[in-house]
């Protein structure tokens, strides 16, 4: 995330005529970084002061590190135990010492399928409304509203999910689900069971919200970034407005709009505290209905962590957390790329 | 509402003060604090030089109720405020085999394998009363207590009966014919000594869970919804129409919730009481074993509630702190003592006098840093 | 063209309907439609937060009494009483973790602001992005094995503020380096021209530039980390008493939610309605001066 310095022209003449300490310059413009403007009289203090700020960001390093290795010293002896099995299996039994990892795996990719199916078309819909419908007055509102979403801690959404929208999922929306969709050959199978109110629909439902607002920002800005000249190529062949979005717009954006699905979806699937008060905390048999209570990697860790009284129980648990981060570290970097590249072709700054 | 909000740090250094002014206000560790419906005086006892004035531990919210009532009594009577954080028998266990508590609370025993695996040493195991686990119902207007044998328990637990009026139910309770909803199950979702003590007595009356699941204080679940905690139990079943899930009595009581009668070993249908579950442990004190780890459930006996147990604390017998293991063993011996008259009122049983001879000898074996707990200053 | 073509254009278009010739007419439709349902899209997204916020500070409200403030827990089943040592504990915990990652997380920014060249920058730039990324679960389980399990070995208001603190880090990181780059080098370069040391002209005169910037970062990274629960849950588990004891269990808010909102009992139900009714004012108020001052959100 650069940006440009536009005093930096000047700047360059002035530190020319100035101290005579200023060493080698870095090529090109590029703002303040690099040691082109090491210097000064202070010789051994900023070797102290820059040895301290890089002791600092080693701390960074390390600790990330740290906490990677001490997750896979713990979870040595399942992965030992279970190998692969342990992704493939769904047994979750603690007094047959049998752990299979398969049906959390499940939960968290149906809960965060769910929440992106959901939030993607509100985020994108939300932000194109901001960027190339609403006038200012409007749309800036509109986009601050959405924003605080993000600011609202999870236990508050595991609140209003657990009082307000498993029992309106429970009597109103699952049942009305089920009488509708339920009855179609195939897709029936989704809604399918008795309705409990703890399911992975509501867990999906929950993180949907929490994962509106990152989608839905970056969206827009991704929009923003669009240039001016698509559009106005369109309207000049007579387009109609969602014609231009359509076209122009749209494919345009579709690798920053990608990229935004996917931070949101990094964001959905740490999430814990949300999701383990709706989501059912059940460790039966995968099934397709989203109606069955579930559970993801994340509320397993929350709920069994501290009580893993058995030393490979403890070992299974935190095998789950090293997948966990691995999951959520692949999909992160994976997401950035896409905007990344996104903003290399458009060529302007999309902040992330 | 940013002009509301002013600058952040200002806003920060205004709720720090805050917080500050009002801790301050509240008094720190020592003094009582709290209550306001408290009619003692308000400078409660203190705790005798040479023994630590707070103590943690974590464990069991099968007795959480009784817990809480009596460490707020503790503050008050000998000014040591035992902080009680309740997550679980396994987490009890766990958290004073790592060692990161100074007592655990859970109503399963530990195996031998637990036992070996404590890092502190040799663990006690103090009981320090009896309880029920009762099968708790939100039924929307049915009248009456329902009535289960140990099939059809069972049978919900592991799936096979799933409807409210199947016939199994109705054979026992006709009011349900007319009922044609599915049983919303509940368990727990973390580790449990009351599922220790539930899956025990279905382990013993019901081959077929005995085979398929097991007793554990985690089990694999055939069916149901995961709550958390006794209280997450309740909280479900209350919140949730047609439900059924088990739970210490209290909990039941507390949140006016339906309690199954069960049909215990003698052929009788038993309701869980004071009285019922104290017949369960009629005549344990012969049997029971010398590390005091027992178990009651499926009691002989007409009057006796099948589904019962006792709790204990957990505590190492050799302790490096003289300070904290005076206070544990000062703390252990009033519970077993004074505590009791908290008991009855809050539906558990207090401890048979058999019992709480044996429990003195345990506690007075505790050493802190090689002298004995007990009575030391 | 407008780019607010929204109500002007649906009204234009419906009288341009009648007139226009089949295609152009479905066309128009089309439209109209998309254009209906992006503006649902943007109502139903705004709505959402009027609604939660909304039945939080319904339910919260009737909470909200000078018990609550400064008394401590009752016993299970008792009415009464208050979240006080939460309050206390949650304000304790962030200011440590504060202490611990302001100079971490400043450190950081200022390495890759001003020092930053190569491979190194690069990889601490890559990791500083894990680690914002990382779910807290995974971020409690890791203080756990490191401070309750070994160091401290107990639960305790350290390990939970430690954690709080490995979360704040990236946040105030990439808030603060992206602070920074914002100073421009003229002013970098008029101090070294006077001859003032290189650490003197960082710390004297480009933080002191940045400085509303820095405090913003430090908020953002504050609200985040006051409404984590998770990693508290493992770390600092909790206490009723009140305790300025970092090296015990320590009470926290979120937790105290939590705890209250899965038991059966009413008057606790009440009770973390009023605590989430706190937090999100609390939590809000920060983020909201935070953006108000830098003119975009962060998070």
């Amino acid at each position: 995330m650069t940006r440009n310095d536009p005093g930096l022209a000047d700047s360059k003449d002035l530190a020319a005529v100035g101290s005579n300490s200023v060493e080698s310059r870095a090529g090109g413009g590029g703002p303040g970084s690099g040691d082109r403007l090491a210097g000064g009289g202070g010789g051994a203090a900023d070797r102290w002061f820059s040895a301290a700020t890089v002791a600092t960001a080693a701390g960074a390093v390390l600790t990330f590190a740290a906490l990677v290795a001490l997750l896979a010293a713990y979870a040595a002896p399942a992965m030992g135990r279970f190998g692969v099995g342990f992704l493939t299996t769904t047994t979750w039994d603690p007094v047959f010492e049998r752990f299979g990892a398969a049906h959390l795996i499940y939960g968290t990719l149906v809960t965060s399928a769910v929440a992106l199916l959901i939030a993607t078309p509100l985020g994108v819909g939300a932000a194109l409304f901001v960027a190339e419908y609403a006038p200012r007055w409007l749309g800036d509102p509109v986009s601050f509203v959405v924003e605080l979403l993000a600011v609202v801690p999870s236990i508050i959404y595991g609140l209003w999910g657990f009082f307000v929208l498993a029992p309106a999922m429970r009597y109103t929306v699952e049942p009305a689900l089920q009488r509708s969709a339920g009855q179609v050959p195939v897709l029936g199978a989704l809604f399918a069971g008795p309705i409990l109110g703890r399911d992975l629909l509501v867990g999906g439902v929950i993180l949907a919200v929490m994962i509106l607002p990152t989608v839905m920002a970056i969206t827009r800005e991704v929009f923003r970034a669009v240039p001016d000249t698509q559009r106005e190529g369109m309207v000049a062949l007579g387009a109609t407005k969602w014609e231009v979005v359509r076209n122009a717009v749209l494919p345009y954006a579709q690798g920053g709009i990608a990229g935004a699905a996917g931070l949101g979806l990094a964001r959905a699937l740490g999430e814990t505290m949300a999701v383990t008060m709706v989501v059912g905390n059940s460790s039966s048999a995968i099934s397709a209905s989203l109606f069955t209570p579930g559970y993801t990697m994340a509320s397993a860790i929350a709920n069994q962590f501290t009580e893993a009284d058995k030393e490979i129980y403890f070992s299974a648990i935190v095998e789950v957390a090293l997948a966990l981060l691995l999951v959520s570290t692949l999909v992160n970097l994976l997401a950035r790329v896409l905007v990344w590249r996104f903003v290399r072709s458009v060529g302007v700054d999309v902040a992330v | 509402m940013t002009k509301r909000c002013g600058r952040a740090p200002a806003l920060g250094a205004t709720l720090l003060a805050l917080g500050l002014l009002a801790a301050a206000a509240c008094g720190p560790a020592r003094t009582p604090t709290g209550g306001a419906s408290t009619s003692q005086s308000s400078q409660g006892a203190q705790p005798t030089a040479g023994e630590a004035r707070a103590l943690t531990g974590a464990g069991a919210t099968f007795p959480a109720v009784l817990y809480s009532k009596w460490f707020d009594e503790y503050d008050k009577a000998a000014g040591v405020q035992v902080n009680y954080q309740a997550i679980g028998s396994g987490g009890g266990i766990k958290s004073i085999s790592d060692e990161t508590v100074d007592f655990g609370a859970s109503d399963a025993p530990l195996t031998d394998e637990q036992l070996k695996d404590a890092k502190g040493g040799a663990l006690l195991h103090i009981p320090m009363t009896l309880g029920s686990v009762v099968v708790t119902y939100n039924l929307p207007g049915y009248n009456g207590s329902l009535k289960l044998t140990a099939d059809t328990l069972a049978g919900i637990y592991l799936g096979e009966i799933t409807r409210w009026n199947d016939p199994r139910l109705v054979a026992d309770n006709a009011a349900l014919a007319p009922v044609d909803k599915s049983i919303a199950v509940v368990h727990r979702s973390d580790g449990s000594g009351t599922t220790a003590i539930f899956t025990d007595y279905l382990s013993a009356v019901s081959p077929a869970w005995r085979q398929r699941v097991g007793t554990s204080t985690s089990v694999n679940w055939p069916v149901g919804l995961g709550g958390k905690g006794n209280e997450g139990v309740a909280g479900e079943v209350k919140q949730n129409d047609y439900s059924l899930g088990y739970v210490e009595l209290i909990y039941a009581l507390q949140n006016k919730l339906g309690v199954a009668q069960l049909k215990n070993r003698a052929g009788q249908f038993v309701e869980p009481s004071v009285a019922s579950t104290t017949a369960a442990a009629a005549g344990v004190a012969e049997t029971i074993p010398d590390d005091l780890r027992v178990s009651i459930v499926d009691a002989a006996g007409d009057d006796a509630y099948p589904i019962a147990g006792f709790t204990y604390q957990l505590v190492y017998q050799n302790m490096t702190d003289r300070a904290k293991a005076a206070a544990l063993a000062k703390l252990l011996w009033w519970e077993i003592h004074e505590g009791q008259q908290y008991c009855a009122d809050l539906g558990y049983a207090p401890l048979p006098a058999a019992i709480v001879q044996k429990a003195e000898a345990k506690i007075e074996a505790i050493t802190g840093d090689g002298l004995p707990a007990l009575g030391a200053s | 063209m407008a780019v607010g073509a929204g109500a002007a254009g649906a009204a234009v278009a419906r009288r341009r309907l009648s007139a226009a010739a089949p295609g152009e007419r479905r066309r128009r439709i089309v439209n109209a439609a998309a254009t209906g349902l992006i503006a649902a899209a943007a109502a139903l997204s705004s709505l959402v937060l009027v609604l939660i916020l909304g039945y939080v500070a319904w339910q919260g409200l009737p909470a909200l009494n000078l018990p609550f403030f400064t008394e401590r827990p009752r016993p299970y089943g008792e009415v009464g009483g208050g979240v006080a040592p939460a309050i206390l504990g949650t304000l304790i915990m962030l200011l440590v973790a504060a202490l611990l990652s302001v100079p971490l997380g400043i450190g950081t920014a200022i390495y890759l602001a001003e020092f930053g060249r190569g491979a190194f920058a690069r990889l601490v730039r890559l990791v500083v992005d894990l680690l914002a990324g990382l779910p807290s679960i995974v971020v409690g389980v890791f203080v756990w094995a490191l401070l309750v399990r070994h160091v401290v070995g107990q639960y305790s208001g350290l390990a939970g503020a430690v954690a709080l603190a490995i979360i704040m880090v990236p946040i105030m990181t990439r808030s603060v380096e992206e602070i920074l780059r914002l100073v421009p080098d003229a002013l970098r370069e008029s101090a070294l021209a006077l001859g003032v040391p290189r650490w003197r002209t960082i710390l004297g005169v480009v933080l002191p530039t940045a400085r509303v910037g820095v405090i913003t970062g430090v908020a953002l990274s504050l609200a985040r980390a006051g409404g984590e629960t998770a990693p508290l849950l493992l770390t600092a588990l909790g206490n009723q008493f009140f305790s300025f004891n970092l090296l015990g269990p320590m009470a926290a808010l979120p937790v105290q939610i939590y705890t209250y909102a899965v038991s059966p009992y009413d008057d606790w139900h009440t009770k973390a309605w009023g605590s989430a009714l706190i937090l999100v004012l609390v939590v809000g108020c920060l983020s909201l001066a935070a953006r108000a001052v830098t003119g975009r959100a962060r998070w």
